[in-house]
């Protein structure tokens, strides 16, 4: 900043505007080359964000003339009709108390394990969890939809002939839930390990060794050093799962189908704006419901990294 | 060593290595679960005890979903072969465009290039549930519904895969341009004869990450693509399950199988890049 007014006190307007527009003529083929970007971004990306925006404010359902409506698509997400949008909203505030600790708990322990290469087959392992990872959710949804069948699925056989009752995996409100985040788990632990492997190889193997040698014991090597130095990658991990929680599609309709479950219970925000818009033909109340949808993600984003990051670690 | 040591020892690995396996059994369990069900005859589907493999195996269920004709004929073939083409076009496109912009902001030093470099990234916050409702107005006005476009022009070019592509640019040395120029080199030849050929590891990766998202995918086409004969393999298996009791469990676990088993075997064979290409991601996010 400081170096761009120097220069500008200096040299003359008119000379600068040159040597820019020369600089600009110079790297014109860099231009060209990113230029794809910017050309679909503002076709694809930059024209629907403000279209929406003009959409929100009128009632359409796709063939008849628009009406404008003012505030009225707004008004009524706070009002009292809109409850199975905010019943989407506390669903992904709920779903993410539930699997992200744990997953993010596993996580570092997976990682912290096949990290030490101490293990035997460790690759073997960390094929195995990974793997869901490259499989659609589509598939993996439908997969645990049957396995988790009330009568005839392959865990409540297994549970019966255990001796114990079987469980309404997909037919009770928490139950439903806690399914979803089976598979979400499953689909996504892989994942998250990778992040935390990616971190821990951020950490110098001298640091964890030198502690060992003050006679410090593993547990003590984990949460006074290895822990506050994976906050990044904690933090990164974390984030990403806010934004899986509220945004969960294919993993809801593959497991409890469009209806979300008994009572909406597994029903996700995005898959809520979906029907609105392309089952219920209220383009202008999904508009509508995107933005505050991502008003509220952004505000959770922005707590957690704040809180999340913490002022602990002193650099 | 003492005794009550050693014991601590091996203790402490039988608690390591459970975990790991009950992990990877729970990991596994699904995929054993699918290829079991797939050939197993009608009645053995919901037997008790759980047969996990069928004496009486056969291919009844893949006869079926191949002669299945309420997707338009060719059955699961055509979804198949629907669900490559447009993961191959997305990704052959999109791994040249992320290449060229990468190398655009790798190798030159140009007005603006921060400005430009900070918007892209900013892009890949934007959350689909903004986008979705507009993006499909726009894409019926084009007359793009029903077709593959709209599942293969808008990402083409994307922040992530240029970030990336920067990323993996900027480790070639300058010399090799200079020299490509000094040679007569245009600066699209120089991209396209010397730094395209070079960059094989890095567009490895990223063509198997588009690859494997554009295969999986089920958010668009399940916007965009309305007559089943256009359907790809997520959507055949969404209009597969019928009401309760309804639900044909060992011909969709049939057309899961041929919807992972393809994917399950690039991993295998590219392991090392796919990971490589999730941790660029994390790094990124850092």
């Amino acid at each position: 900043m400081t170096t761009q007014e120097v220069t500008a006190d200096i040299a003359p307007a008119g000379s600068r505007r040159r040597v820019l527009w020369q600089e600009i003529v110079r790297n014109r083929w860099a231009y060209v080359f990113i230029s794809p970007f910017y050309v679909l971004f503002a076709i694809f990306g930059l024209f629907p964000i403000l279209f929406s925006i003009y959409l929100s404010f009128q009632r359409w359902n796709g063939y008849e003339p628009m009406e404008f409506v003012a505030l009225d698509n707004y008004a009524f997400l706070f009002g009292v009709g809109a409850k199975a949008f905010w019943q989407s909203i506390q669903n992904g505030i709920i779903l993410f108390f539930l699997y992200v600790p744990i997953q993010t708990l596993m996580a570092i322990v997976v990682a912290v394990i096949l990290n030490s290469r101490r293990v035997r087959f460790f690759r073997g392992y960390r094929t195995m969890i990974y793997a869901p990872r490259v499989t659609s959710m589509v598939a993996a949804g439908m997969t645990f939809r049957f396995m988790l069948n009330a009568k005839g699925g392959l865990v409540n056989v297994a549970l019966g002939m255990l001796g114990l009752p079987a469980v309404p995996w997909l037919e009770h409100v928490w139950w439903a839930k806690v399914s979803l985040c089976l598979l979400v788990i499953w689909g996504w632990l892989g994942q998250n390990m990778i992040y935390m492997l990616a971190g821990l190889q951020t950490i110098p193997y001298e640091l964890t060794e030198a502690a060992r040698v003050d006679g410090a014991n593993s547990f003590q090597a984990f949460f006074y050093i290895i822990l506050p130095l994976l906050r990044p990658a904690i933090v990164f991990a974390v984030l990403l799962s806010i934004i899986g929680s509220f945004g969960l599609f294919p993993e809801v309709q593959a497991l409890t189908s469009g209806t979300a479950g008994p009572m909406r219970s597994t029903l996700t925000t995005l898959i809520h704006v979906y029907n609105v818009a392309f089952n219920n033909y209220r383009f202008g109340r999904a508009a509508a419901m995107g933005y505050v949808y991502f008003a509220i993600v952004f505000v959770l984003s922005l707590l957690q990294f704040k809180y999340g990051s913490g002022r602990q670690v002193q650099r | 060593m003492t005794l009550t040591s050693r014991m601590r020892v091996l203790g402490s690995k039988v608690i390591l290595y459970g975990l790991l396996t009950l992990l990877s059994a729970f990991m596994i369990l699904p995929f054993v679960w699918m290829l079991s069900t797939s050939f197993k005859p009608q009645e053995e589907i919901f037997a008790r005890p759980p047969i996990f493999i069928s004496r009486n195996m056969n291919l009844d269920g893949y006869r079926y979903i191949i002669g299945y004709d309420e997707i338009g004929k060719g059955g699961v073939l055509r979804a198949l072969w629907n669900t490559f083409l447009v993961a191959f076009s997305f990704t052959t496109l999109s791994v040249f465009l992320c290449a060229l912009g990468g190398y655009g902001f790798a190798k030159y030093r140009f007005p603006g290039r921060n400005v430009l470099f900070a918007f892209l990234l900013g892009t890949l916050v934007i959350p689909p549930a903004i986008t979705m409702v507009p993006t499909y107005i726009l894409v019926l006005k084009l007359g793009w519904i029903d077709t593959y476009w709209p599942l293969i022009i808008p990402g083409a070019a994307n922040a992530f895969g240029i970030f990336y592509m920067r990323q993996y640019i900027s480790t070639i040395e300058d010399e090799l341009l200079d020299a490509a120029r000094i040679d007569g080199c245009s600066e699209f030849s120089t991209f396209w004869r010397v730094i395209f050929p070079i960059c094989g590891p890095g567009l490895t990766t990223l063509g198997l990450l588009f690859f494997m998202g554009s295969w999986n995918a089920y958010l668009y086409p399940s916007i965009y693509l309305k007559t089943p004969a256009k359907w790809t393999l997520p959507l055949m298996q969404t209009l597969m399950t019928g009401p309760p009791g309804f639900t044909f469990y060992r011909e969709l676990m049939g057309v899961a199988v041929i919807s992972v088993v393809p994917l399950l075997i690039l991993f295998l064979a590219f392991q090392r890049q796919f990971t490589e290409g999730i941790t660029a991601g994390a790094l990124q996010g850092q």
